[in-house]
């Protein structure tokens, strides 16, 4: 055997060279002996320190920018990166080496999070100050009938718009709810249920201009060529919100506990009346918010509506009869063939793209209002 | 409202594995049944045969009789929806239903199968149902907040309660008090022995103090090694079986030799 390590650790034996009395063959593991606590205490930077770094590197950048003919992205880059390099060193002297690690990569996650968060800023700064120059009642209350030049509203966009993106909730929910519940309750993991859950993965893939030929082409069969009306919309519309709705309430009901199942059928009930009286209650705050964010998902869609709805300039509240108005095709075309004077057309094209972003928003809002309302109490 | 058990040579499976082998037994009526064993031996597997609950999972099936009063449960035509309001089962961990109220919790049963009732009948049944489960006096006067808010031991008498008021002639209950600190368990054994005056009570448990405490008889199965059938080893009085039992194996258990 060889001799006790100095501190005293274990040893083990090596199986493979058991004759060897020492060295290659026998391993000794010395036993790991963590750092004295007092001797892990150090120094820490300030609370500022953070500011500070991002102030650093906004001075170099604005440095840069001042005596240099740089891009501002270049002057950016170069900014953010003497930042966190000022920022590490720091800590390095005064915090060691295993904090110099941690501030470095909490830099590195929060100005990925910067960047991931300035297209967004951009785009609703950019829509908010173009759209408010025609965000006024007669937006709203007024269509384009009869306008030719300024003035105006969206008021028939707008209604086109509830009208097509509520008849496809109206079709998708029941029809994807029903099929979430197929997959979830009864299907398992049979055939049927695995065929569906593949189709339903591809149909959440599928570009929307592809659902929005797809009505067309399936009307066009029923009924002939040329035909535009709102529920060719909502048809293409169903086709995107119905494979996110079965994603959205599957989820849901997946996370129901199954002893809740269990207790439902010890107590007699049968299994259509526990899905409908148990899973689905226990479930609804989660399908509501799912069903709501599916809503938002397709109303700002424009390709499937641009080939299936047309345009008109006033307002046309049959779904069944006409072209139908919605607000990012009236966007579209106010943007693409601005009339006299131009600035009129893009001004209003600005504020429908607002109005739908609040639309959006609002349903946003009104799926975690809902999600709560519908939440199971504790007290 | 109280009926014997036969259960004759059943045997239950998991898809093709046999999880439980050639169960003989005779569950007496106004009695508490205690069944004993080491985890995996397949006494919750064989608790969950008496009522139908096994073939909730896919591919579980069982060949053999149960019969309760003159009835075969596994006979053809027999509807498991019907044996299930007939055997009522508490489960391990407390399963209220988080959408409802205290109220609403103990009139499942009844209202989710649609059951009209008049609201002073309803309030009778609850009111019945709760002082069955000894939990009238802490929640009578907040009845309509949610039963997820009570305590762990106080949801656990909640769903006695739901199950006493469908009024079953047989409670299961697997392992009812595993949650629990000792003294809601010592409230759920005291409830068990009024309970037994009017329903027959088959147990589950791993708390061999708890099963001589509470049982008349007791059922010991045992395993003999992973992926072998489970099997009752014996049955008898619970003194026999805690004191003088006639296999080995069962006094090794008991003594706490192993398990």
């Amino acid at each position: 055997m060889s001799s006790p390590s100095p501190r005293g650790g274990s040893q083990l034996e090596d199986p493979s060279g058991p004759d060897d009395d020492r060295g290659a063959g026998t391993t000794t593991l010395t036993r790991y002996q963590p750092p004295s606590l007092a001797a892990s205490v150090h120094a820490s930077l300030p609370r500022w320190s953070g500011a500070a770094a991002a102030a650093l590197g906004a001075l170099v950048a604005a440095a840069l920018l001042a005596v240099a003919d740089v891009h501002v992205a270049l002057a950016v880059v170069v900014g953010a990166v003497v930042g966190i390099a000022a920022f590490v060193v720091a800590a390095r002297a005064v915090e060691g080496a295993r904090a110099a690690t941690d501030r470095f990569v909490t830099a590195l996650v929060t100005v990925a999070f910067v960047v991931a968060l300035l297209p967004l800023v951009s785009v609703v700064w950019t829509t908010v100050s173009r759209g408010l120059a025609r965000f006024d009642v007669a937006y709203w209350t007024q269509s384009m009938s009869g306008i030719i030049g300024e003035g105006g509203g969206a008021y028939h966009a707008i209604m086109g718009t509830l009208i097509v993106t509520g008849i496809a909730t109206v079709i998708s929910v029941p029809i994807g709810t029903m099929t979430a519940i197929y997959l979830v309750e009864y299907g398992g993991d049979n055939r049927l249920s695995r065929v569906v859950t593949f189709l339903v993965d591809v149909m959440t893939g599928i570009p929307s201009i592809v659902a929005g030929l797809f009505s067309l082409a399936l009307f066009t069969l029923l009924f002939g060529p040329g035909l535009r009306i709102g529920v060719m919309g909502s048809i293409a519309l169903c086709v995107l919100m119905i494979p996110i709705v079965v994603r959205a309430v599957e989820e849901m009901l997946r996370i129901v506990p199954a002893r809740l199942r269990e207790s439902s059928y010890a107590l007699g009930v049968p299994k259509w009346r526990t899905i409908v009286k148990v899973v689905l209650p226990t479930a609804a705050s989660g399908i509501a918010s799912g069903v709501v964010l599916a809503v938002a998902r397709v109303m700002g869609e424009t390709a499937p509506l641009l080939v299936t709805v047309g345009l008109t300039s006033a307002t046309n509240f049959n779904p069944l009869e006409g072209r139908m108005p919605v607000l990012p095709v009236f966007a579209y075309y106010q943007i693409k063939t601005p009339g006299i004077p131009p600035g009129a057309f893009i001004d209003r094209a600005w504020t429908a793209a607002l109005v739908l972003i609040l639309f959006v928003m609002a349903l946003n809002v009104g799926a975690r209002v809902l999600a709560r309302a519908l939440a199971p109490k504790t007290r | 409202m109280s009926r014997q058990i036969d259960v004759s040579d059943l045997d239950i499976y998991y898809g093709s594995f046999l999880a439980v082998e050639k169960v003989t037994m005779e569950i007496r009526p106004r009695s508490i049944t205690a069944l004993i064993g080491p985890s995996g031996c397949g006494k919750s597997t064989f608790l969950r045969s008496l009522n139908r609950m096994h073939e909730v999972i896919p591919g579980a099936r069982v060949e053999g009789k149960v019969v309760l009063d003159g009835q075969d449960l596994y006979g053809p035509g027999v509807d498991p929806v019907a044996v299930r309001r007939s055997v009522g089962m508490v489960f391990q961990n407390p399963n209220p239903f988080p959408t409802m109220s205290i109220y609403d919790n103990v009139l499942a049963g009844m209202r989710l199968n649609n059951k009209r009732m008049r609201r002073s009948e309803a309030d009778d049944v609850v009111e019945q149902s709760l002082r069955g489960a000894n939990l009238w006096k802490e929640v009578q006067d907040r009845l309509d907040r949610p039963g997820a808010g009570l305590s762990g031991g106080q949801q656990q008498r909640l769903c006695i309660a739901r199950a006493i008021a469908v009024q079953p002639q047989v409670l299961l209950m697997d392992e009812p008090c595993s949650a629990l600190d000792p003294i809601s368990t010592l409230a759920i054994e005291d409830l068990m022995g009024k309970l037994k005056e009017e329903y027959t009570i088959v147990i589950v448990t791993h708390n061999m103090q708890q099963a001589s405490r509470v049982s008349d008889r007791t059922g010991f199965f045992n395993i003999e090694g992973t992926g072998k059938p489970g099997k009752l080893v014996e049955m008898d009085a619970t003194d026999t079986i805690f004191s003088n039992p006639s296999v080995k194996a069962t006094e090794d258990y008991v003594s706490g030799r192993f398990g």
